[in-house]
């Protein structure tokens, strides 16, 4: 149990896929702007990335089986794009209400490096079938969690008086910066509470 | 479909390279593909050799998707152009593996991860699948190097100030201890935005306008991949942005799918 509960904190915390590892860029500065929309986008990708792991995990063990990890790339971009299509005309006939807080963020996800970074990412680290859900439940939730702060951040950003030449985008990646700094507070934290 | 003389209207082939490199860069102005660009610029060697990996993915995925651009149906195109991008970056990662295997080790996923680099697709969609190869090849490789100069210009800073090194080589004085912070993810942020900001202030800045006329023509997803509408400008401080009208669109969405539901339930 310990070390789920390692691997899903240290994904949300100390290696938050946007503001540690730099995944998810896009959608972190695209969609930020407002409340609902920061939290829709970052549910949606948390369903994408914990689906597309259910899925891509099994089909690299085929992959290896067969000898054929050099496909790894081209079949999981392939597969997480049909996914997502199926994921939003599924959830347009049958899980309405879902579709509409969720379901119109998923066409923005469909090439989304953070949903291709986590399934290449659990493989790397050899993850077992459950610890890479673990995994993809903690990246997504982490994605969440900044984007929910980050949009708290630009609200006050929005009205603040930067330097002319500041103004829009180079403030908000300065602001960014100092939301990351604030995460490298976590670093050692879960090691220190899980003993791993 | 008169590929080898461009009518006068047309850009040269030149024309075509050239404006990858600063009026329509797709890191600083563009703003397109930031994952690798924060992501490995910590090291120059890191940053050159991302930025070349991309240019070679650009190149040849540009002239493949033009070569082909008659034959693939419009209503499949974009799997297509994920297929094509996907097999030449599994072969930039198979040969980087084998002669680099140190640049393998430092770029890890960021690597097969130039497959959704924005760059890449947004090219083959907006240019390679409009034009002619050699025009297409000349856009690849003006996109490529201009991404390639802005990660080596970040990577740099970064390198200089956070670890007092240039390519591995000493260059500040030893009493002068590097700042940590900007080898972290926190002051890849930090460069990027003071580094946008600094191109923001040469075009505005009185002195230079007459040289750096001030020029808002990307035609580029811009700011936001993620924003469908296109609109080229890619600025929020600039009124015609659509960015606004996407985030109302998206709220649109929302009603429209919300509207839906509640007459399905009844």
């Amino acid at each position: 149990m310990a070390q789920y509960a390692s691997i899903l904190f240290s994904m949300i915390l100390v290696n938050n896929f946007v503001l540690v590892k730099f995944l998810g860029i896009c959608p972190f500065l695209g969609v930020s702007k407002k409340f609902d929309s920061a939290v829709g986008m970052g549910a949606a990708v948390t369903l994408v990335m914990v689906l597309a792991i259910a899925v891509t995990w099994p089909i690299q063990q085929l992959l290896t089986a067969w000898g054929l990890e050099y496909l790894q790339t081209i079949a999981f971009i392939l597969v997480i794009a049909t996914l997502v299509q199926l994921l939003e005309m599924f959830l347009k006939r049958y899980v309405p209400t879902l579709h509409a807080s969720l379901g119109v963020f998923l066409p923005l996800i469909t090439t989304n490096c953070a949903v291709l970074g986590v399934a290449t990412l659990v493989v790397d680290e050899g993850y077992t079938y459950l610890e890479s859900l673990v995994a993809g439940l903690g990246a997504g939730l982490g994605f969440l969690l900044a984007m929910v702060i980050f949009s708290g951040v630009r609200r006050r950003v929005e009205e603040a008086n930067p330097p002319e030449v500041f103004r829009g985008m180079p403030i908000t990646l300065i602001s960014a910066a100092i939301t990351a700094m604030s995460f490298m507070g976590f670093s050692g934290v879960i090691d220190h509470l899980f003993g791993a | 479909m008169s590929q080898n003389t461009p009518s006068p209207s047309e850009p040269t082939l030149a024309q075509v390279f050239d404006k990858g490199l600063l009026e329509e860069n797709p890191a600083l102005r563009q703003m397109l593909g930031l994952c690798p660009t924060l992501a490995v610029t910590t090291a120059v060697t890191n940053g050159l050799g991302m930025g070349l990996a991309t240019t070679f993915v650009l190149v040849c995925s540009e002239v493949a998707v033009s070569l082909l651009r008659h034959a693939i149906p419009k209503t499949v195109r974009t799997p297509a152009f994920i297929t094509i991008i996907a097999s030449f970056v599994t072969l930039v990662m198979m040969l980087v593996k084998a002669y680099l295997p140190a640049l393998d080790e430092a770029l890890g996923i960021y690597l097969p991860l130039i497959v959704v680099n924005c760059i890449v697709l947004g090219r083959a969609e907006m240019f390679a699948s409009k034009n002619g190869p050699l025009r297409a090849a000349a856009d690849g490789a003006g996109m490529g190097i201009g991404f390639t100069i802005a990660l080596v210009l970040i990577s740099a800073v970064r390198e200089v100030l956070g670890a007092g090194t240039l390519l591995g080589v000493r260059v500040l004085p030893p009493f002068i201890e590097p700042m940590i912070i900007m080898v972290m993810p926190a002051g890849g942020f930090a460069v990027l935005g003071v580094l946008i900001a600094a191109s923001v202030w040469i075009e505005e800045h009185p002195r230079h306008k007459t040289r750096y006329v001030k020029k808002r023509v990307a035609p580029s997803a811009s700011l936001c991949a993620a924003c469908p509408i296109n609109c080229g400008i890619g600025d929020p401080t600039d009124d015609m942005c659509a960015k606004d009208e996407f985030v109302e669109m998206l709220e649109a969405a929302v009603t429209a799918a919300k509207k839906e539901a509640e007459e399905r339930e009844q």
